[in-house]
């Protein structure tokens, strides 16, 4: 019975993957790269300095009708004019793990299916790409970052596994956090930054790990607490927080990688619908700004990747356990598949590859990217992109 | 403990219907796997509370299983029976509270990658009692309309589009009168076939005048509810160790009283604080209280005739300001509630298509106060478009 099911996920993951390329072909004039497994480009064309790799996710969850689907183009022009006839891309990313936010940006971290509980403050149980890149090219904890939107996020920069673990991960901004502690208290102007989990949008689990104080604002990045206050006055959403100071890592910092969860997208667990679109088209703009701030970035321009990714999908309208766009409760193929596409200098331009690939494969391509080892993780480097 | 072990005695705490019926099938509970128990028993334990349709599907169910052989039961459960539970589940007390079993199962599926192998054990299931016990169909084929837009003064965007494809699309309906007429036809049919909760009108504002032969849910006078709820959810937060999981199981245990509801209704009284407790969105998002209220009352209820109106929703604002329910200074937003409730007509007619007798059902849409309707019904021609003035009540007849 379960072979039976696997077969019928299966179909579906392909048929939504076929549709993908189909939409993407007609939408973005792409091509086929089904027979192009090598990349003859692939690092050929990378200057000598450093190679960086930014990596944004997504999120929370977006389903083809309201995205690469015709009906939903509309709401990702910046990522079918611009970005994707500069991408290859994947049509059929599966993440066979568990569909909650923290956990399975945990999984793609440490291309490991996680198993912690999504809404406690835990890191993962394997080794992060973070720390693989660290330990491995003996970096500075200055070259390896996380912006996340949501305060359940702040362990998500190291693991707990003995090998690696603390000391060696990613340092992890939480820029709502950080605009809470600016606040001081006074949250009148602000409250519409602070929402958190929007599946459970009371609950903040206590903060723990390697969270970026307030203090090295100033330190690290030179942005005064009233500057950071003031400017977050003028953005609508965490996810234009994020971006904003990821925007100022990357002038100040410029690390080699540089990890950036979106969130605003799942505002969709509300059920209402005009938000969730709204959350994609700001999601689909931001994407662009980060592309377009990483070619105009000296340290970044000519040598970087950028990998877009949601972290899993949302319900289908079909499946009568759940209800639409809402949730990503039901597992079913539509809240399971996604795609990725990748960007920069030795990737293939306008290249859609519809092979099934899992969302764990992600680490291992980072490792061949950068040069180093994730040794525990689960998933296999994508071919195209070597 | 497993189900083999299970006593009529131990149901002491189930409502009295709910207690009788399940002692009534004990010999078939003792048979069934703990994967798939606690799941029926979930029913089972608000059989009392519970609408006609739902009684007495539940009651086919319990009879369908009892009826079958040890050999025909293993392969009907088989999938159930190959989930591999932990020890901690099996120590639960999954007879008095299965609902919180059935959370901690779905949690335990998804961390030990079983959800997959559940999921495909529960569609074949629900496949197999659908053959066997199919359901019956309605008295009389079911009518659902929904009312967008309300407060709307002008929209140029495309509206129905999921929807067009499936109907006629008119363009130029007069919008005279046209909520009353509804309202009328709607109390006309519950006239014609009268039966307990057969007939709704579930208004995401205030309440229209109407029959009181229906069955009626509004998020208006829900308010004083939704005010408790808010404050019985802040004081939750603030007690040491509450997470969202423990908020959650909280909120599942409220009863109609803790929200202040007293009528006469206990049943219906139910539904309206599971809208509230069980929803996520509905308790501060009126397009989202709407959408999902009418999802269950298809689900449960199975009504003959449905009308949804979907009013102006609150502009989104700070989580923390929502859930002060700082209403004196709410704006609302009624250009994104006519996008959530578009996507909303659409969802209500799926959901309507998926009960009984759904080739025989109709369906209409229309944008309160303006021109543009939409009807599904066996004889409309779909993917069409009506230039023609018309106006709602003509618009009804065609369905009829």
């Amino acid at each position: 019975m379960t072979s039976h099911f696997s077969a019928i996920h299966q179909d579906l993951s392909r048929q939504l993957a076929w549709t993908r390329r189909e939409f993407l072909r007609t939408g973005a004039a792409m091509a086929l790269g089904s027979t192009l497994l090598h990349n003859p480009a692939a690092l050929a064309g990378v200057p000598g300095k450093k190679r960086k790799v930014v990596v944004i996710t997504f999120g929370g969850g977006a389903r083809d009708q309201e995205t690469f689907a015709p009906e939903g183009q509309e709401n990702i022009p910046h990522l079918m004019r611009e970005l994707i006839p500069q991408s290859t891309f994947f049509t059929q990313v599966v993440n066979r793990g568990i569909l909650g936010h923290y956990v399975a940006t945990a999984s793609l971290a440490t291309g490991v299916y996680e198993t912690i509980n999504n809404f406690a403050s835990l890191p993962p149980e394997h080794p992060t790409v973070f720390e693989y890149f660290r330990k491995d090219l003996k970096r500075p904890s200055t070259d390896a970052w996380v912006v996340a939107p949501s305060n359940g996020f702040n362990r998500i920069g190291e693991s707990n596994n003995r090998s690696y673990g603390p000391g060696l991960g990613a340092s992890v901004i939480l820029p709502k956090h950080l605009l809470t502690a600016a606040m001081s208290g006074r949250t009148t102007d602000y409250e519409h930054l602070l929402r958190d989990n929007y599946e459970t949008p009371l609950y903040a689990p206590d903060l723990g790990g390697n969270e970026f104080q307030l203090r090295q604002l100033e330190m690290m990045l030179k942005l005064s607490v009233d500057d950071f206050k003031s400017h977050a006055l003028t953005l609508s959403s965490p996810d234009e927080l994020s971006v904003y100071i990821a925007r100022r890592l990357m002038r100040q910092l410029a690390p080699s990688l540089l990890w950036i969860t979106m969130h605003d997208i799942d505002i969709a667990h509300a059920g209402a619908y005009s938000l969730y679109i709204e959350g994609i088209r700001r999601t689909d703009r931001l994407c662009a700004e980060m592309w377009k701030a990483i070619q105009s970035e000296p340290e970044y321009a000519g040598n970087t990747t950028l990998f877009i990714l949601p972290d899993f999908g949302r319900d289908s309208d079909d499946d009568s356990g759940g209800n639409g766009f809402q949730h990503h409760r039901t597992g079913d193929a539509l809240s399971r598949t996604t795609w990725m596409m990748a960007l920069g200098p030795g990737i293939r331009e306008g290249v859609v590859y519809d092979r099934p690939m899992q969302s764990t494969d992600l680490v291992p391509t980072l490792g061949s990217v950068l040069g180093f080892s994730p040794s525990l993780a689960q998933g296999k480097p994508i071919a195209e992109l070597l | 403990m497993l189900p083999r072990d299970l006593k009529p005695e131990q149901f002491s705490g189930y409502p009295p219907e709910a207690k009788t019926l399940v002692t009534n099938y004990i010999a078939a509970l003792q048979r069934l796997p703990l994967a798939f128990l606690p799941s029926l028993l979930r029913e089972a334990i608000e059989y009392d509370y519970k609408f006609p349709p739902e009684r007495k599907a539940l009651e086919r169910e319990l009879a369908n299983l009892n009826s079958l052989s040890a050999e025909h039961l293993k392969d009907w459960l088989q999938g159930f029976a190959q989930i591999h539970l932990s020890a901690a589940l099996e120590n639960f007390d999954w007879i008095n509270a299965p609902a919180q079993f059935v959370e901690q199962l779905s949690s335990y599926l998804w961390t030990t990658h079983q959800l997959d192998a559940f999921r495909t054990a529960a569609i074949a299931y629900a496949d197999r009692l659908q053959v066997s016990v199919p359901p019956e169909p309605p008295s009389t084929p079911r009518l659902g309309i929904t009312v967008v837009g309300q407060g709307v003064a002008s929209y140029d965007a495309p509206l129905f589009r999921k929807l067009r494809a499936h109907g006629a699309y008119y363009s130029h309906v007069n919008p005279e009168n046209g909520l009353r007429a509804l309202l009328d036809a709607v109390a006309a049919r519950a006239k014609a076939h009268p039966a307990p909760y057969a007939h709704w009108y579930i208004d995401g504002g205030h309440e229209a005048e109407h029959d009181a032969a229906l069955t009626t849910v509004s998020y208006a006078a829900l308010e004083p509810a939704r005010a408790a709820l808010l404050g019985k959810m802040r004081a939750e937060i603030d007690r040491p160790g509450m997470g969202p999981e423990a908020l959650r199981t909280r909120l599942a245990q409220l009863r109609p009283a803790d929200l202040g509801f007293s009528s006469a209704d206990e049943g219906l009284d139910r539904f309206r604080t599971k809208m509230l407790t069980e929803g996520s969105g509905t308790q501060i998002f009126s397009t989202t209280f709407a959408q999902w209220t009418a999802r269950e009352a298809l689900r449960r209820a199975q009504p003959l005739t449905l009308l949804v109106r979907f009013a102006p929703r609150q502009r989104q604002k700070p989580m923390n300001e929502l859930l002060a329910a700082t209403l004196e200074t709410a704006e609302f937003d009624p250009v994104g509630s006519l996008g959530d409730a578009d996507m909303g007509a659409y969802y209500n007619w799926l959901n309507q298509q998926r009960l009984p007798g759904a080739n025989e059902s109709s369906f209409l849409v229309w944008f309160e106060g303006h021109s543009q309707a939409l009807c599904i019904g066996p004889t409309t021609p779909r993917g069409t478009t009506s230039t023609s003035a018309i106006d709602v009540s003509q618009l009804l007849a065609s369905l009829a």
